[in-house]
C-alpha cells in the first residue's frame, strides 16, 4: 500500500498548491475571523470527518458573517499536513482545528511558527501556550452502545473493528464491554484492527471474517458504515453507527448511534477568538454537554432494552453513573482498579489494557 | 468446514477486482503501454457504477456504466501518450489523481445512499450446498473474470489480432514499417484496459460493500499493477497471483477475528506474506533470465517513427 500512500500525498499536495487562492484577505481587527479545519478523511465519509464537517457548518451558521472558514480534506497523517496547516496559517486563519489524533505532532510543529494563530487539537494530548485540546467523551456513547449488545446479543460474542490500538479506541471498546457485561456477565468482544481509518472494503471483509466466527452483534471505530451494511446483508442481530446516523445504511440493523456533535464547541471557540479571551484549554464534553449524543433506537430494540440504555445515558449526564468504576480487571485477571473508585481523566486518556471479556487482539 | 467455505467466498470477493483490473493492464503492457492510472480508472468505474445501479437498479447496466467510465478516462491518457507522446509513468500517475478527483466530485451527491447488492447469477437453490456455494455463489463479475483469463491467454497467444498486438509492444518500429498502425492498436489496446479497470471498480460497489465512498478501492489498483510484473505478463499466473494476494488479505482478517485452526499462523505474518511473496517472485525472476525477458521490450517507451 505504499504506492497509494504516495498518490495520498500527491493528491494533498495539489490541494495545498490551490489552497492559496482560496482567499487572500489578511485579517484585521473588526474583520472577519478565518478558522480553518483539517479533516484526515472525506466530508462525505457519513461517520467521523461528516460530524467534523456539520459542525463547522453549525459555526458558521451560529456567527455568521463574523467568521469565515476553510477546510482541508484528505489530509494525511504525517509531514504533509505539516505543510497543510502552514499554508492555512499563511492565509489569515487565526483558528485551526486539526481534527485527527494523528496530526499532533505536526500542530505542535507549527503552531511554534505562528504564535499569533490559535490552534486546537481533536483527541490528542500535547498542549501548548496556543494550541489547546478539545476531545468528546465517546466512551460515554459506547457504554449505551454496550448495555444494547448485552441485552440483545445472544451469543454473547461480539466484533469490533478497530483502526489503531490508541487510547481513544481502546477506551472505546473497554466500556463497551464494561457496560455488556453488567448485563450479561459471559459477554466477550474480539477486536480486529485494520490499520486504516478509511478502507470500506477490508472494514466488509473484516466484518465478514467476524460474522464468519459467530458474533451476532457488531460495532467498529472506523469511519464509515461498511460494517454496519455487511450486518444488515447477512441478517446478524445489529450494530452501531458510528459518529453520525446510519440509519439508511442499515434501516432494521442499526441498534443505535454514537452522534458526534462538535457545533457548540467550535462556535465557543471562535467566539472566544474574536473576544479576546480565548486561551489554551483542554476540554473533554461529553453526553452532558451534548457533544456527544445517542441517535434513535433501531426496531429490535425493545422497550425493556430501550429503558436499560436510557438509564445509562442519563446516569452519564446527572452523574451518577461512570462506566470506568471499580473493580475492574484486565484481560489477564488482574485487578486494576479497586471496589468503588473511578478511573481519572489522565487515565484513561493513557489507557493501554484491556479489561475483562476482550479477547486480547492478534 | 464451513468456515472454510466462508473464507473461499470472502477470498474470491477480494480477489475478482483486482484479477479483472490486472487483465486489462496485462493486455495494455503486451502492447508496450505502462498506464499507471489503473487506481484512477478504477474510481472513475466505482463511481459510475454506483450511479447506474442506483438510477437503474440494474447491475448489468451499471457494470456496463463502468466499463464505458473507465474507457473514457483511459481515453484521456491515450490521447495524451500515444496522440501526443507524453510521458507515460508521468501520465499515468496524472491519471490516477484525477481519477481521484473526479470521482469524489462526481460521487458528492452520492454519499448516504445506499443500494442494492447484486445477486448470484444461479439460482440461490443450486448454492445450499456448502461445496455447491463455492461453485455456484457469486455474482456474474467473479465468473467474469475467469472467462477473461481464458480470453486474454487465447487472444494473446492463439489469434492473429493478439499476435500483432504483441509485435506492437515487443517491437514497434518493425510492426509499423510492415504496414501496422502502431498507434492504432495501443489505443485498442489502452480502451480494453481502461473498460477492464472501469469494471473492476464497479465491483467494490456492486459486490463488496454497496455504497459510494471516495478513494474506495483503497490501492487495489496499484496491487493490480504489481500483479501483472509479479505475473510476468502471464495470463493464468496473473491469476494465481491474484487469488494469493486475495487469500492473504482475507486471511489476516480471519486469523485476526479468529481462534482455533486459523490463529496457527500469527496475522502479522499473513499481513507481511504479499511482500513475502513478491521479494520471492522478484527474486526468482531475476535467476530465471526467460522470466525477466518475458517483458515487452517496447514498455513504456512513446512510439515516434520518425526517430
Amino acid at each position: 500500500m505504499t504506492l497509494s500512500r504516495r498518490s495520498f500525498v500527491k493528491i494533498s499536495g495539489a490541494a495545498a498548491a490551490v489552497l492559496p487562492f482560496l482567499g487572500t484577505k489578511a485579517f484585521a481587527q473588526g474583520e472577519k475571523l478565518k478558522v480553518g479545519f483539517i479533516y484526515v478523511g472525506t466530508i462525505n465519509d457519513n461517520g467521523y470527518n461528516y460530524a467534523h464537517n456539520q459542525g463547522r457548518l453549525y459555526l458558521e451558521e451560529q456567527l455568521g458573517d463574523a467568521v469565515e472558514t476553510t477546510y482541508v480534506e484528505n489530509v494525511p497523517e504525517g509531514p504533509d499536513c505539516e505543510r497543510v496547516l502552514r499554508e492555512l496559517a499563511q492565509q489569515g486563519n487565526k483558528l485551526i482545528f486539526a481534527t485527527s489524533f494523528g496530526f499532533g505532532d505536526s500542530v505542535i510543529k507549527v503552531a511554534q511558527q505562528f504564535p499569533e494563530v490559535k490552534f486546537e487539537h481533536a483527541t490528542g494530548y500535547m498542549k501548548a501556550d496556543n494550541v489547546g485540546l478539545y476531545n468528546a467523551r465517546f466512551y460515554e456513547g459506547r457504554a449505551v452502545c454496550g448495555t444494547i449488545a448485552g441485552h440483545l446479543s445472544q451469543t454473547g460474542k461480539a466484533g469490533y473493528i478497530g483502526s489503531f490500538p490508541i487510547p481513544e479506541v481502546v477506551m472505546g471498546i473497554n466500556s463497551f464491554v464494561l457496560a455488556a457485561r453488567k448485563v450479561n456477565p459471559d459477554f466477550t468482544i474480539k477486536p480486529v484492527y485494520i490499520s486504516t481509518w478509511n478502507d470500506p472494503a477490508k472494514e466488509a471483509d473484516a466484518a465478514r471474517a467476524m460474522i464468519d466466527q459467530g458474533i451476532d452483534v457488531i460495532a467498529q471505530h472506523t469511519d464509515g458504515p461498511a460494517a454496519l451494511q455487511v450486518a444488515q446483508e447477512r441478517g446478524i442481530v445489529g450494530g452501531f453507527g458510528q459518529g453520525a446516523d446510519m440509519s439508511a445504511f442499515a434501516p432494521e440493523t442499526q441498534l443505535t448511534s454514537i452522534i458526534d456533535h462538535w457545533g457548540p464547541h467550535y462556535a465557543a471557540s471562535a467566539q472566544a477568538v474574536i473576544d479576546g479571551t480565548w486561551t489554551a484549554g483542554d476540554t473533554w464534553e461529553g453526553l452532558k454537554d451534548d457533544v456527544v449524543q445517542i441517535g434513535p433506537y433501531g426496531p429490535k430494540v425493545t422497550d425493556e432494552v430501550k429503558a436499560a440504555a436510557e438509564a445509562v445515558r442519563t446516569g452519564q449526564i446527572d452523574g451518577s453513573f461512570m462506566i470506568f468504576t471499580g473493580p475492574i480487571k484486565d484481560n489477564t485477571g488482574a485487578e486494576r482498579v479497586p471496589a468503588g473508585v473511578s478511573m481519572t481523566d489522565a487515565e484513561l486518556l493513557s489507557m493501554d489494557w484491556y479489561v475483562e471479556g476482550v479477547e486480547q487482539p492478534a | 468446514m464451513d468456515i472454510y467455505i466462508a473464507i473461499i467466498v470472502t477470498l474470491v470477493g477480494a480477489a475478482s477486482p483486482i484479477l479483472i483490473a490486472a487483465l486489462g493492464e496485462l493486455v495494455v503492457e503486451k502492447a508496450g503501454v505502462l498506464n499507471l492510472g489503473v487506481e484512477g480508472m478504477m474510481l472513475v468505474g466505482a463511481i459510475a457504477g454506483f450511479a447506474g445501479q442506483y438510477y437503474t437498479g440494474n447491475p448489468y447496466f451499471a457494470l456496463l456504466c463502468g466499463a464505458f467510465a473507465g474507457a473514457a478516462t483511459s481515453l484521456i491518457f491515450g490521447f495524451l501518450t500515444l496522440s501526443l507522446s507524453a510521458n507515460q509513468t508521468a501520465t499515468g500517475l496524472a491519471l490516477t489523481i484525477f481519477g481521484t478527483g473526479f470521482s469524489a466530485l462526481a460521487g458528492a451527491p452520492f454519499s448516504a445512499r445506499p443500494i442494492e447488492l447484486m445477486r448470484p447469477l444461479f439460482p440461490l437453490e443450486l448454492a445450499t450446498h456448502p461445496i455447491l456455494r463455492v461453485i455456484f455463489g457469486y455474482a456474474a463479475p467473479v465468473y467474469f473474470s475467469f472467462i477473461m483469463v481464458f480470453a486474454v491467454w487465447y487472444f494473446l497467444k492463439k489469434t492473429r489480432a493478439g499476435l500483432i498486438l504483441r509485435a506492437v509492444g515487443e517491437n514497434d518500429l518493425s510492426a509499423h514499417s510492415i504496414g501496422y498502425s502502431v498507434i492504432g492498436v495501443r489505443y485498442a489496446a489502452v480502451l480494453f484496459g481502461g473498460a477492464m479497470a472501469g469494471i473492476a471498480g464497479a465491483c467494490f460497489p456492486l459486490l463488496l460493500t454497496p455504497q459510494w465512498a471516495e478513494r474506495m478501492t483503497a490501492g487495489r489498483g496499484w496491487i493490480a499493477v504489481a500483479l501483472v510484473v509479479f505475473a510476468s505478463w502471464r495470463p493464468f499466473r496473473l491469476l494465481a497471483g491474484a487469488y494469493l494476494f486475495g487469500l492473504v488479505m482475507t486471511m489476516e482478517l480471519y486469523a485476526k477475528a479468529g481462534g482455533g485452526p486459523l490463529s496457527v499462523i500469527p496475522s502479522e505474518l499473513w499481513a507481511a506474506l504479499p511482500y513475502l511473496a513478491t521479494i520471492v517472485v522478484l527474486v526468482l525472476i531475476s535467476i530465471r533470465r526467460d522470466a525477466s525477458s518475458n517483458a515487452p521490450a517496447c514498455l513504456g517507451r512513446p512510439f515516434l517513427p520518425s526517430n
